[in-house]
Formats: structure tokens, C-alpha cells, sequence
């Protein structure tokens, strides 16, 4: 059928920021589709607000926007473009939700906008819970046994005829938000009210629960001529109960036979005919009831999913491109598969190898939260191994973690478990948990039967059986005298198994090089298989490789240099898709500049694991012996360490010296070590807060003394201010240093020791923080990226800080003294490549709070707001190259001097915690981030804030709640008198009341503190009275009323300021706002200006 | 399992592969016969029991194979014809409701031979590129020890399955009645797969015959129309069906599925070429070139048809998308038809299901 030729402009919608059930699997889908349409000669014009997103980069659509994501904005950005179509189906639930909302409000009409991909009848029968329920059950699929409820009233009815347990989910709503499980009336009561809070049209789908029972996906595509293929059949190893997302899962499905596979086939074929998902991707979700194969059907995702993105890395199969081509009328038999080249793309893929996927959860930065797993996902990120068998897949998940394991068990991690009683055990196996897997290794290593352990986990017994056989194979180790005894059979079944050289030192008590060698010295190496779509029936041309170890390796010599760039691993709070596009962009630019670039990376959401991003991909763990086995049969010049985070930074002391390419492991360490940095601070002239290191409480005690309160205590070699606090006095030094030692949230990750003690160092209040990323070569030539001025204050985590580019209060010659010291300081350090160097400014006076010789978090950000790309020029200058040349290749541009304001702000997850303080500090707890762009700071600020979380309600829709320390009162006000220009009227407590009102400010409401009766202000938010909130917070102490207020705004989602500069920053854009009419502006425009 | 006996398989070009014997343990120590390798998924039972792998080692590409263990429903014949199978690893427990038995103990019950723990990828590329060999595996060790010596010299002697006539091996040996449906069908057995049966008996009473039934025999029974089944091997090696249905041509519908489709081919004169390494997996695309869909398939073929030889009476009606092996045709002046995959699936996908309705309509109309 051939391209439409009566399209040519085509509008893609991003997802927006990451957040916990939308994270980096739609950067991969978004580029993807960007990259196919302009193949096919489209022009395409791009929506996200997420500036950390690879997609979002100009080169990938001819106008992108940057803008946040709303009704309002969109029809701006179709009024300037005017596309023919609207592609849908690749930004995730938020696109799929904004299509239909520019449907429902006409604007694709008024515009002749055509919905490609998915049309509103489509998506509204898939996302409907009851029209895919009818829709289902007229095709004579079975569905679980419920009811639709609008009401309290409804929903206790429903319960009448089905009974308990059930689930309840809402509708519209993405990554299972506001689902859970009821067994009993009082929890049905509770969880049936937040579903129908959570749910935007307040409706709520109580069924039947099938916990425990089998869960199955299929990842489905299909073409305008109704050929349908199974791309990848997912099984989930935790049973029904635990959200996917949040699920251990293995592909292909490995307990079902032909017979009930093809049932499932069947099935989900019909379930796309009848939801009428016109092309491309869509994901079908099975539960299959272990004792009698019943088979219902869960949902469908009519679009690209998280699991589509699993499914193009686990077969090579890339999914979004090709539904991306399928939506301009292409037919599957139309597109060459690109893995073979020869045969085309209408054909299943068949893999000869076992991948698995675990995610990765962040419930240690959420105090308070009880990390149980449910049907409300809840993790962070994923990791996905592939293996030969499940045995050696599963041990290799566990070791891409990076939490602590270096494989199933056997290895120091292991602690918490052995110290667990069998009763505790047994129960804990019982309950979905991030630590259920290792429980089962540990319970299958005491001797439960398969058995018992089946029926207290409902994990199929298979699954128990295959952990069972790395569990006995431990055992076998352990009892071995010593690594020199291994025989080479020995070696070899071990690491069939997935055994890592570590696991393998951890159980015979041997070092790891020791270990090493014995098996090197066996002839037992890692060989390197293909990802080839089709178990290797046909020749791949796609150089992406997995380790195992058997006969035969695959790998080619190559014909250039080749550089090693180490990705970054999971997604995690503090490490995300920013380091992604560093690692992208460093493998785009060398790729451009002769090299081949070999990727390595483990986490299956990313750009960086797409087969066509780099000359080589390796999907491994990152960890010293899976590195180590690539650099032995690659043998690469160099490897870049320092744009993967603290992931690859963490193995540049321990490979070959001469690899690591850019600045010195040696320097990476001065930087991070307390003593050497205060020498470097010393040598360049540049005041630090006054601090010192501890290990113990007593030594912590001791700096505080010498310093003062408040301190500002935070381990080193961390990433994402990983358990950082702010100490006000003794008891609280105490308790974080207790918090940091081996039992507490460190302790997983190795605790304390005099190699990584813990930095206390004096807390400089009221000061503004600053950050500055730049760039040098090995000439000693700097160039900056850009000056970021932080919204809230120093203390609040960089990364969960807005911040502005460039910065609007800063005085020019401080600006000019940072840069300085940023130069001067990257010369101390001989930095080759990137360097972020952090500043606290105190009333005019300049101190550096810390540098990291590596790529930061700001990276994307910077160079979307500047047109300068920072992690290109980075790689090629860690590559040899002077800044000169670039300039002279003109990869970098003059000094940029933007005629506008960028603001980044970031995105917290405490919707999805509703347990969790909603309140801001050191350490950093955001997932996301999104970008403002606009002509005045404020204007910008506001953008961002939208872009976050929707537009800051008006003066006619309710009140904004007013909550100050004392501390902050008096520029509270300041801001407050703005507001109150505006028309708000203003709600507060007691004491800013009294505040406000001795400022001349009207207050209609002081409320009483909770408890005291009357309403309070959790009462008012829920009533929707309450439409702002300005909260500000003193330390972390106890729950306080300003917990309550902040959590309960932040799951009713209303806008929350914890900061009087966040206050000020949102006064000055909305009255900058009622005189400007919005305005949008694509980065390419942007750029141009600035040109 | 029980102890661990290291075994080996060697091909006919002298490559050794090492493993672990399981299974029933051959007569004298070696199973040989032709490998091939079928990159299904799921559908082992299914394979190990499909009589056209009469003659031929079966490599599983997918590395877990028991998982589900075995259920008398998904037996495809009466038997086991497969020489033995090679796997990467065989499931030590298996898991499934409908399971009857695990796959270890369904091999011993029928004598099937295996060796796990092979690099089943470096195989599987190797009889890529050098196209099927023959092989021979078997213990090194234990009662029926045998050595790497023996098990070449046994790869070189084995003929393959070229010039072989392993229909007679497993055709019916006499004719047995399926279904009760309105139509009458009579099928010529050259190793028909169950779900064939299963499939016509849907509409049709079934007389399924031995491969040698002449035609004057078929006729006698008076049916609607025949079926010309699957089975292994050397379509040339069955000089008297490819007479029988050359004598039915024009008089009755035919459908042919597999190595019926192949016969069909050489009674109108068509000629057959083998290919390198055969089809056998379980997602090969063909498109019918009626409708311009695409069907997603299931192929256990080593010979094909050259379209060109058969174009002066059929038209080609399906392609292979992969490699553009023809895959199915009608016949222009005669009501007949015939696939090279297979519709009945068992183990694959569904898509290709019509095809039995065709034929009910084919008969209906008499052509």
C-alpha cells in the first residue's frame, strides 16, 4: 500500500517528565517514530515538555516544542503548525490522553487534524473499563466478573453481587494509580474512595480478584490491512496481584504449551480487531488461573507501552519504529527487517535465549512508605538481562540492579535475609515485595520444598524449580575446600548458571582476581551471542551481543577505533534518562567522528539499548567482570566513564588505567574525597563551607561542635544526594548517622567505611545555589554550558530544585567570579571532558559546595536552553579533540547568549506515596524534570510550573493557602501581596495569618490545627476551597500539620510551593501572565534567535 | 534427572559437540539420522510427534524445552518418528495443569534418544550456512558408551533423507474412519499429523488410507474429495502416490498440505529442489497472493516446489516472504490446491485455518 502521500506534516506528542509508570521507554518510542517519519520524508513537529529526552533534541523533528503539555498549549502549537495528523500512540498515557482531549474540545476538527495510529473510538473503547469489558465479552472472551462505579453508593452495590475480594481500579489513569485490593469491607471502603478521588471522571471498575493466578502479555502489532503478528510473549514470574510494571518478568512465556499459547493469540488478534486499534503497537494482558487454564482478559494498552519497549530489546523487533511507519500506511510486509535485511517485518520473532526484566524501586527515599508491592505501580525503573537459560538470566538481572547483589543471593546482601527466622520468611515470600525473589532463593536454601513454596507465593513452581537449581549449585560452591579445586567443567556449569566471579569469591572466601584467574586460567570466558529476531536462522547484520558462556562467540572484528561509552544502568531517582542522552549523544558524536562506538548498557527503556544508536550494542550489567569480558574481545581504545553517572564512574579505578578516556580515575577521586577536594578548594582560592568526615556519631558529633548547626550531613560516592540531610542538632546528627550506618538504608549498599565516610559539613542558610556545567580540553581550553540559578534555596536538592538559565538575580560579576573559579577549578583537576561545579551564594559571597569531573543531570537541559550540545563536545574532547577543532568543525558554536529564559523544574513522585512527607531537602527525590521557555523569568517559571503539574489555578477557582516558618515570613509576604494584586484571597494558619494580616493583607480563613476541630486545611484541599498552596517547612521532624497539608496536596494534585522564592517566582509570572498572551516557541526558533 | 552421562553429537563434516544424554538410550549407543533445527518456541510434544521428522535429528533453538511437560492431546500421530532430539536444556520439573507426564519420561516411554546441554546457537548456524548434515549422537560413557570414532563414523554412513522412501515408514498400514460430518474425505496417509484429522473430521467423515491406496481403491469410497497429507522426506521417493493422484486429477478435489503439496507438484510434472536447510519453525510469513495478507505459519518442509515448473497448469497462491520459497498453488484446469506449510498448525499460529475451508467449499462445488 506504500507511504500516504496526503500527509505531510505529522504532530508527535512526548510523554512529558518521567514519572513512576512513564519513564524513558517513550523517549525511546518518541525518537524512534521521529527518526521513521523523517525518513519517510515527513516533517514532523514535536511536543514534550521534557528537555532530558534524547527526542526532544532539534535534530530529530523539524519544529520541536518544548512547552508543557496541555489543551491550551497544543492548539497554540497546531495554530503555528498546522499538521495533517496527530500521532498518539507513542507518547504514553499522557499523549493518549491529550489526543482525546483535543478531540472532545473540537480543536482537531477546527483544524483538520487527522488522529493516526489509534482513531478516539479506539482509544475510548481500550481505556473505558466498561466498553472494553462489553467490547470483550461480544467477541466471547471471558473478563473478570465487576461492576462500574461513579458513587460510593454504586460501588457498594457492586459488592453485593460479586463479593470480596475484588480489585478497584480507575479509569483514565496511568501506571495503576489509586488501584488496589479489598478483602474486607473497611479496606473496601477506603480504597474505593481514593480510586474514585484518583480516577479525572470519577468512575471506578470493582471485578472479581484473580490474585495468585498466572499473568501473561502479548505484544501485538497490526496493519491497515489486518495483518497481525506477536512480536514478544511476556510472562510475569510474581503471580496476578503485583502491577506489571512492578513485576519480575520472562520472555518468552515459559509454562504454557503451544495448545494454550495460540489460545492467547487468538484472542488477543480479536481483542485489536474489535477495539479497533487501526496500526501499531498494542499490548494484551492475560491471567490464566494455574489449576484449570481459564483464561481472562486483564486490558489492552492501544498504543506503545513499557512493555513494547521490553519487547523490541528482548527480540531486536523494533516496535515504535515500525508503528511509527505502519501509521503513515506502510503494510508489516512492506518494511525490510533491519536485523536481517532480507526478510521483511511481517513475521514473529523467535529468540534462542531467556531475557528477564526486574524493576528497581526508590522506597528508601520515602520514609514512611511500606514498600509492598500491589496493583499500583510503584518502581522507579527496570533492569533486563538476557541469558540462556532463566538460570543464568535471572543472576544477571540481580546483578544489573546495582543493589547490592551481585547475583541471587551469594552474595554480602544476603545479610537481611539469613538474619530472617523461617516464620518470617515464610511469611515475607507470601507478599510482593522488592526483596521476594531473594526470600524465595533464601527459603529454597533452607530446604522448603517447591511445594510449600509455591503455595505460599503462587509463584509457579518452574520458576521455583529453576531458582532452585542456582540455589543447589551454591550449595556445591560452598562446600568446595577452595576456587583452585574447580575443575573447567565446573567453571563451566557455574557460569552457565549465571554465577559471577564475586558470587563465586563470596562463597569460597577468595578475592575476586583470584577468582578470576582460576577460571581464566580454565580457558572458561564469557562468549558473546546475537539478538537477531530469528534464533539465528537467519544472518544478522546487527553487532547486539549478550555475554554467556558457551562454544561459540559471534562477535566481528572491527574496522575502526573502537570507544566504549558504560550507560547508566536502571533508571533510579537521582540517575535517569539525562545520563541516558549523555551516553547517546557522546555515541552519535563519535560515530560522526570515525569511531565505532560500542554501547553497554542494561536498562531495556532507553535510547542507548537500540540497536541502531551505536556501531555495537552489549546488553550486560555494568559491573567490572561483565565490562572487563567486552574490553577483552573488543578491545576498544578507550572507555567514557563519566557520562553514565555514578554507575560507570564507580568501575574507573579498576579498569586498565590507560582506557579511561577524559579526566583521571585519580582526579574523579580528588573531587569526591573530603581531604584531597579541601587541598584542591585550598590550592584554587575558593571557600568551602566550613566540614569535615566522620565514620561513627561520636566523630560527627565532634565536626559539629567545631562547625555549628545547622550541618549538612551526606555519605560520599552517592548519586542524587542519596540520603543527605540537613541537621539541626544533636539528636537529629545522631539519628542520620544511625540512619547511614550498616542496618540503615546504606546498609544495602555496603554502609560506611573509612573508604566512603559521610561528609558533615556547615548548612549556609538563606543562600542561593548555583550550578555551572562546562566543558574542557586537553589544551586546558574552557568553554561553559551555562549558569543555572537555583528557585529554592541551597539545601534543596539540586536535582528537586527549579532552577534558571541564565540566572536572573545574580549580579554579573558574580556570575563572572563562578565561572572563574569553575575554570580554575577544572585546571586543578586536569578535567578532560565535562565538569558541574555547585556554588552557594550567601549575600554576595561565593562558596563552592562541591565539583563532579563527570556529565551532570543538567546536561540536556543546558544544551536544549543554550543550542550548545555539552555531551557531544564532551565525548569528542575525552576523545582527543580540542575545543578548537570542534569550533573549527563547527560542532560548538560561539558563546551563547539566549534573549530568553529557560527554567527547569522538577517532578515528585508523592502521588504515588501517599505515605511519604511531600516535602522537598537534600536528598533528592524527583523522577522527573520539565522545561519552561519564555521571554521573562517569570513567565518561564510559570510555563515549567504548568509543564509539572498543570496550570496554576486562577484568582476566581479558590484560595491560596498560606503556611510560613517564621523564618520565611517576612518575604512570605512579599510574595503574598502579590497575589493578593491578583485577586486571590488567601486561607492560612494561626501564625501567618496573624502575619499577613499585620502586613494589611486580608485573610478569610486562619484555620485551627488538625485535631482542634472546625475545618482544617486538609479539609478545605479536599473540598477543592483550596487551590494553591504555599507551604514552607523547617528541617525533618516528626509528622507535623505541614506533612498532612503537603501530602494531602500533593495527592489531590494541587499546585504546592514549599519555598517563598518558588512563592515569588509564580506572583511574578502570573502577573506578567494577565498581560501576555501565551506564546510558543520551537527550539529550532529558539536557537536561530540566538545564532 | 538422574546421573549425568556426558554424550556428544557429531556431524557428517566432523564437528563435535558436547552435552548430556537424555532420554531412552539408542540401540547400540547412536541415534543418527538428518539434523535440522525448528526454532519454535513452544510445540515440542507436537514436533517430536509429527511423522514428517521421520528420519531427521530435531535441534530445538529455543534453550528450555520440558517446561510444560507432556499431555496425550498434543500427540500429532500414534507414535514417535524423530531419530532423536538436541536441546539446550531439558526442564527438571515441569509445571502446567494439562501436563500428564514430563518430557524425560514421555522419551523413555517411546524410545526417543536426546542429548541437552549443546551450544544449540553454533548448531543452529552451522546447518544455516552448510545446510541440513547428517549426525549422529549418543552416551560416552555407561552401558551403551559409545566414543566420538564411532559416532563419526556412523555421521558419515548415515544416508540422509534424499532417495530415502521413509513414507513407508510411517503411513497407516491400513485405513481407519474419523468424523461423522456430511462430506466425505479421503486422505492419503504419508504421515499425517493429527491435527490434519482432527481438522477435516471438523466437517467431513475422514477414510484416512495407506500412502499406496491406488486410486481406483480411493474412488470406491466414493468421497467428496482427497487429501494429500504431510510427511517426511523425499517427495520423488513415492513414485506410485504421485501416479495415484495424477490419475485423480479432474476427477475430485484435492487439497495437499506439506509433502502432499510436493506430490501434487510432480503429478502435473513439476519439478522439486531441496532446500539448504528446510523451514521448520513456527513464524514464517507467507502471503496469499489473493487477498495480499500475510499468515503467519508453521513449516517443517526441506524439498519445495520451483514455481516455474508448474506455472503452465497452476498458479502460485502463497509466498514465503523470507526467502520467496513457493508455498502454495491452484491448479488452473482442475479443482486442486495445495500449501506447503501447514494450516492445521499443531504447534503454531492459527492464521492459515481457512485453507480447510476452502476445501469444504472446493467440494462443495465440485470445482
Amino acid at each position: 500500500m506504500g507511504r500516504r502521500t496526503d500527509i505531510e506534516t505529522i504532530l508527535l506528542i512526548g510523554s512529558g517528565p518521567i514519572v513512576i509508570g512513564q519513564a524513558c521507554e517513550f523517549d525511546y518510542s518518541g525518537t524512534q517514530a521521529c527518526r521513521a517519519l523523517r525518513e519517510e520524508g515527513y516533517r514532523v513537529v514535536l511536543a514534550n515538555s521534557n528537555p532530558a529526552t534524547i527526542m526532544t533534541d532539534p535534530d530529530f523533528a523539524d519544529a520541536t516544542y518544548v512547552e508543557p503539555l496541555t489543551v491550551e498549549v497544543l492548539t497554540a502549537i497546531i495554530e503555528a503548525e498546522r499538521p495533517d495528523a496527530l500521532l498518539p500512540t507513542l507518547g504514553g498515557q499522557t499523549a493518549l490522553n491529550l489526543a482525546m482531549d483535543l478531540v472532545e474540545a473540537g480543536v482537531l476538527d477546527r483544524y483538520s487534524v487527522e488522529l493516526i495510529g489509534a482513531d478516539a473510538e479506539a482509544i475510548s473503547t481500550a481505556e473505558d473499563r466498561q466498553k472494553f469489558k462489553e467490547a470483550m465479552i461480544e467477541i466471547g472472551l471471558e473478563v473478570p466478573r465487576s461492576g462500574v462505579a461513579h458513587t460510593m453508593d454504586e460501588a457498594m452495590a457492586i459488592i453485593g453481587d460479586i463479593g470480596l475480594p475484588v480489585v478497584i481500579r480507575p479509569a483514565y489513569i496511568l501506571g495503576g494509580r489509586g488501584t488496589g485490593i479489598a478483602s474486607t469491607p473497611e479496606e473496601f471502603e477506603h480504597v474505593a474512595a481514593n480510586g474514585l478521588a484518583a480516577s479525572p471522571i470519577s468512575e471506578i471498575l470493582i471485578e472479581e480478584s484473580i490474585a495468585g493466578w498466572k499473568e501473561f502479555e502479548l505484544e501485538v502489532m497490526r496493519d491497515r490491512a489486518d495483518n497481525q503478528v506477536i512480536i514478544c510473549s511476556i510472562e510475569n514470574l510474581d503471580p496476578m496481584g503485583v502491577h506489571t510494571g512492578d513485576s519480575i518478568t520472562v520472555a518468552p512465556i515459559q509454562t504454557l504449551s503451544d495448545v494454550e499459547y495460540q489460545v492467547l493469540r487468538d484472542a488477543a488478534f480479536a481483542c485489536l480487531r474489535r477495539v479497533g486499534v487501526e496500526t501499531g503497537g498494542s499490548n494484551v494482558q492475560f491471567a490464566v488461573n494455574p489449576d484449570d487454564g481459564r483464561v481472562v482478559i486483564i486490558e489492552m494498552n492501544p498504543r506503545v507501552s513499557r512493555s513494547s519497549a521490553l519487547a523490541s530489546k528482548a527480540t531486536g523487533f523494533p516496535i515504535a519504529k515500525i508503528a511509527a511507519k505502519l501509521a503513515v500506511g506502510y503494510t508489516l510486509d512492506e518494511i525490510p527487517n533491519d536485523i536481517t535485511k532480507k526478510t521483511p517485518s511481517s513475521f514473529e520473532p523467535v529468540i534462542d535465549y531467556v531475557v528477564t526484566k526486574i524493576p528497581r524501586w526508590a522506597f528508601e527515599k520515602f520514609p514512611g512508605t511500606d514498600g509492598v508491592l500491589g496493583t499500583s505501580m510503584q518502581s522507579v525503573g527496570e533492569v533486563m538481562a538476557i541469558g540462556r537459560t532463566f538460570p543464568e538470566s535471572v543472576q544477571k538481572a540481580c546483578r544489573s540492579l546495582e543493589a547490592g547483589h551481585t547475583g541471587l543471593n551469594a552474595s554480602a546482601a544476603e545479610a537481611r535475609f539469613l538474619a530472617m527466622d523461617d516464620a518470617e520468611l515464610a511469611a515475607a515470600v507470601a507478599v510482593g515485595t522488592p526483596d521476594r525473589l531473594f526470600q524465595l532463593a533464601e527459603s529454597l536454601r533452607r530446604g522448603v520444598t517447591i511445594e510449600d513454596l509455591h503455595h505460599q507465593s503462587k509463584v509457579d513452581p518452574w520458576f521455583l524449580d529453576q531458582l532452585s537449581i542456582v540455589v543447589e549449585h551454591r550449595q556445591w560452591l560452598e562446600a568446595q575446600p577452595t576456587v583452585a579445586s574447580l575443575s573447567r567443567a565446573d567453571w563451566r556449569r557455574t557460569k552457565q548458571l549465571g554465577f559471577s566471579d564475586a558470587q563465586v569469591a563470596y562463597l569460597l572466601s577468595e578475592s575476586g582476581d583470584d577468582v578470576r584467574a582460576a577460571r581464566l586460567g580454565h580457558g572458561v570466558q564469557a562468549t558473546f551471542k546475537t539478538v537477531d529476531t530469528c534464533a539465528a536462522e537467519f544472518e544478522a547484520n546487527t553487532p547486539y551481543h549478550y555475554s554467556t558462556y558457551e562454544d561459540e562467540s559471534e562477535v566481528r572484528p572491527g574496522t575502526k577505533p573502537r570507544i566504549m561509552i558504560l550507560g547508566s544502568g536502571p533508571n533510579r531517582i537521582g540517575q535517569g534518562i539525562e545520563f541516558d542522552y549523555c551516553c547517546v549523544h557522546a555515541s552519535f558524536a563519535l560515530r560522526d567522528a570515525g569511531f565505532e562506538t560500542v554501547m553497554v548498557n542494561c536498562n531495556p527503556e532507553t535510547v542507548s539499548t537500540d540497536y541502531d544508536t551505536s556501531d555495537r550494542l552489549y546488553f550486560e550489567p555494568i559491573t567490572e567482570e561483565d565490562v572487563l569480558n567486552i574490553i577483552e574481545v573488543e578491545k576498544p581504545i578507550g572507555v567514557i566513564v563519566s557520562l553514565g553517572g555514578q554507575t560507570p564512574l564507580k568501575l574507573a579505578d579498576r579498569l586498565p588505567a590507560e582506557l579511561v578516556l577524559g579526566t583521571a580515575p585519580s582526579s574523579i577521586d580528588a573531587a569526591e574525597d573530603r581531604d584531597q577536594w579541601a587541598a584542591v578548594c585550598d590550592r584554587v582560592g575558593v571557600p568551602q563551607p566550613p566540614g569535615a568526615t566522620a565514620i561513627g556519631a561520636s566523630e560527627a558529633l565532634a565536626v559539629a561542635e567545631q562547625i555549628g548547626y545547622p550541618a549538612l550531613v551526606r555519605p560520599s560516592y552517592v548519586l542524587g544526594g542519596r540520603a543527605m540531610e540537613i541537621v539541626y542538632d544533636d539528636v537529629e546528627l545522631k539519628r542520620a548517622m544511625t540512619a547511614l550506618g550498616q542496618d540503615g538504608s546504606l546498609g544495602r549498599e555496603g554502609g560506611l567505611s573509612a573508604e566512603r565516610p559521610v561528609l558533615i559539613d556547615r548548612f549556609l542558610e538563606g543562600a542561593i545555589e548555583v550550578d555551572v556545567d562546562a566543558v574542557r580540553d586537553h589544551t586546558g581550553a574552557i568553554a561553559i554550558g551555562g549558569v543555572m540559578e537555583h528557585v529554592e534555596e541551597a539545601g534543596i536538592h539540586s536535582g528537586d530544585s527549579a532552577c534558571v538559565l541564565p540566572p536572573p538575580t545574580l549580579a554579573p560579576a558574580v556570575v563572572d567570579e563562578l565561572m572563574a573559579i569553575t575554570g580554575r577549578l577544572a585546571a586543578e583537576l586536569d578535567v578532560v571532558g565535562p565538569i558541574n561545579v555547585q556554588f552557594a551564594v550567601q549575600r554576595g559571597e561565593v562558596f563552592v559546595i562541591e565539583a563532579n569531573p563527570r556529565a551532570s543531570r543538567t546536561v540536556p537541559f543546558v544544551s536544549k536552553a543554550t543550542g550548545r550540545p555539552m555531551a557531544k563536545v564532551a565525548a569528542r574532547l575525552m576523545a582527543g579533540a580540542s575545543l578548537d577543532d570542534l569550533r573549527a568543525e563547527g560542532l560548538l558554536g560561539p558563546d551563547p547568549h539566549p534573549p530568553h529564559w529557560s527554567v527547569k523544574e522538577a517532578v515528585l513522585p508523592f502521588n504515588r506515596f501517599p505515605a511519604a512527607d511531600a516535602l522537598l531537602g537534600p536528598e533528592m527525590r524527583s523522577t522527573g524534570e520539565v522545561m519552561g521557555v519564555d521571554l521573562t523569568p517569570g513567565l518561564a517559571f510559570l510555563k515549567s510550573q504548568q509543564a509539572a503539574g498543570g496550570a496554576l489555578p486562577g484568582p476566581d477557582e479558590g484560595a491560596v493557602f498560606w503556611s510560613l516558618a517564621d523564618r520565611d515570613k517576612e518575604e512570605g509576604i512579599e510574595a503574598a501581596r502579590v497575589f493578593a494584586e491578583l485577586g486571590y484571597r488567601f486561607v492560612a494558619t494561626a501564625g501567618t495569618a496573624e502575619a499577613l494580616t499585620a502586613a494589611g493583607l486580608t485573610v478569610d480563613i486562619a484555620v485551627p490545627k488538625l485535631g482542634e476541630g472546625g475545618r482544617d486545611a486538609v479539609a478545605l484541599l479536599s473540598d477543592g476551597e483550596v487551590t494553591i498552596v504555599v507551604n514552607t517547612p523547617r528541617g525533618r521532624g516528626a509528622r507535623a500539620d505541614g506533612d498532612y497539608i503537603r501530602t494531602a496536596a500533593a495527592q489531590q494534585g494541587t499546585p504546592l510551593l514549599t519555598t517563598v522564592a518558588a512563592a515569588k517566582a509564580a506572583a511574578m509570572g502570573l502577573t506578567e501572565s494577565a498581560t501576555s498572551p501565551l506564546q510558543v516557541r520551537s527550539l529550532q526558533q529558539l536557537h536561530q534567535e540566538m545564532a | 534427572m538422574s546421573e549425568i552421562l556426558p554424550a556428544a553429537l557429531v556431524l557428517a563434516d566432523g564437528s563435535v559437540f558436547e552435552g548430556e544424554h537424555l532420554g531412552a538410550v539408542p540401540q547400540r549407543g547412536i541415534a543418527s539420522g538428518e539434523v535440522v533445527f525448528n526454532t519454535a518456541m513452544a510445540g515440542y510434544q507436537e514436533i517430536i510427534t509429527d511423522p514428517s521428522y521421520a528420519g531427521q535429528i530435531v535441534t530445538f533453538t529455543y534453550p528450555h524445552i520440558g517446561n510444560y511437560g507432556t499431555a496425550s492431546d498434543d500427540n500429532e500421530s500414534r507414535g514417535t518418528f524423530t531419530r532423536g532430539i538436541v536441546i539446550r536444556d531439558l526442564a527438571r520439573r515441569h509445571s502446567n495443569w494439562r501436563s500428564e507426564q514430563s518430557l524425560e519420561a514421555f522419551l523413555i516411554g517411546h524410545g526417543v534418544a536426546g542429548i541437552a546441554g549443546v551450544d544449540t546457537r553454533r548448531l543452529t548456524r552451522l546447518l544455516r550456512d552448510a545446510g541440513a548434515l547428517p549426525g549422529a549422537f549418543g552416551p560416552l560413557v555407561g552401558d551403551a558408551a559409545t566414543t566420538i570414532e564411532a559416532l563419526t563414523a556412523a555421521a558419515a554412513a548415515e544416508p540422509g533423507t534424499d532417495g530415502v522412501d521413509l513414507v513407508a515408514q510411517v503411513t497407516t498400514e491400513s485405513p481407519y474412519q474419523v468424523g461423522s460430518g456430511a462430506r466425505r474425505v479421503v486422505a492419503l496417509d504419508f504421515g499425517i499429523k493429527t491435527a490434519i484429522v482432527e481438522q477435516l473430521a471438523s466437517f467431513a467423515t475422514v477414510d484416512v488410507v495407506p500412502a499406496s491406496t491406488p486410486a481406483a481403491e480411493i474412488l470406491a469410497r466414493n468421497p467428496d474429495g482427497v487429501f494429500l497429507s504431510n510427511g517426511p522426506g523425499d517427495p520423488t521417493q513415492v513414485p506410485y502416490a504421485i501416479a495415484t493422484v495424477r490419475e485423480l486429477l479432474g476427477q475430485i478435489p484435492i487439497f495437499g498440505i506439506c509433502l502432499g503439496h510436493q506430490v501434487l507438484a510432480l503429478a502435473i510434472d513439476g519439478s522439486i529442489t531441496k532446500l539448504p536447510f528446510g523451514h521448520h519453525g513456527a513464524n514464517h510469513p507467507v502471503r496469499n497472493e489473493r487477498t495480499g495478507e500475510v499468515e503467519i505459519t508453521s513449516q517443517n518442509h526441506n524439498f519445495a516446489v520451483e514455481p516455474e515448473s508448474v506455472s503452465a497448469r497452476a498458479d502460485i497462491t502463497h509466498i514465503n516472504l523470507n526467502d520467496g520459497v513457493c508455498q502454495g498453488m491452484a491448479l488452473r484446469d482442475v479443482p486442486a490446491f495445495s500449501v506447503q506449510h501447514h494450516p492445521e498448525a499443531s504447534p503454531g499460529p492459527h492464521d492459515s485455518a481457512y485453507l480447510f475451508q476452502e476445501f469444504d467449499r472446493l467440494m462443495a462445488t465440485g470445482g
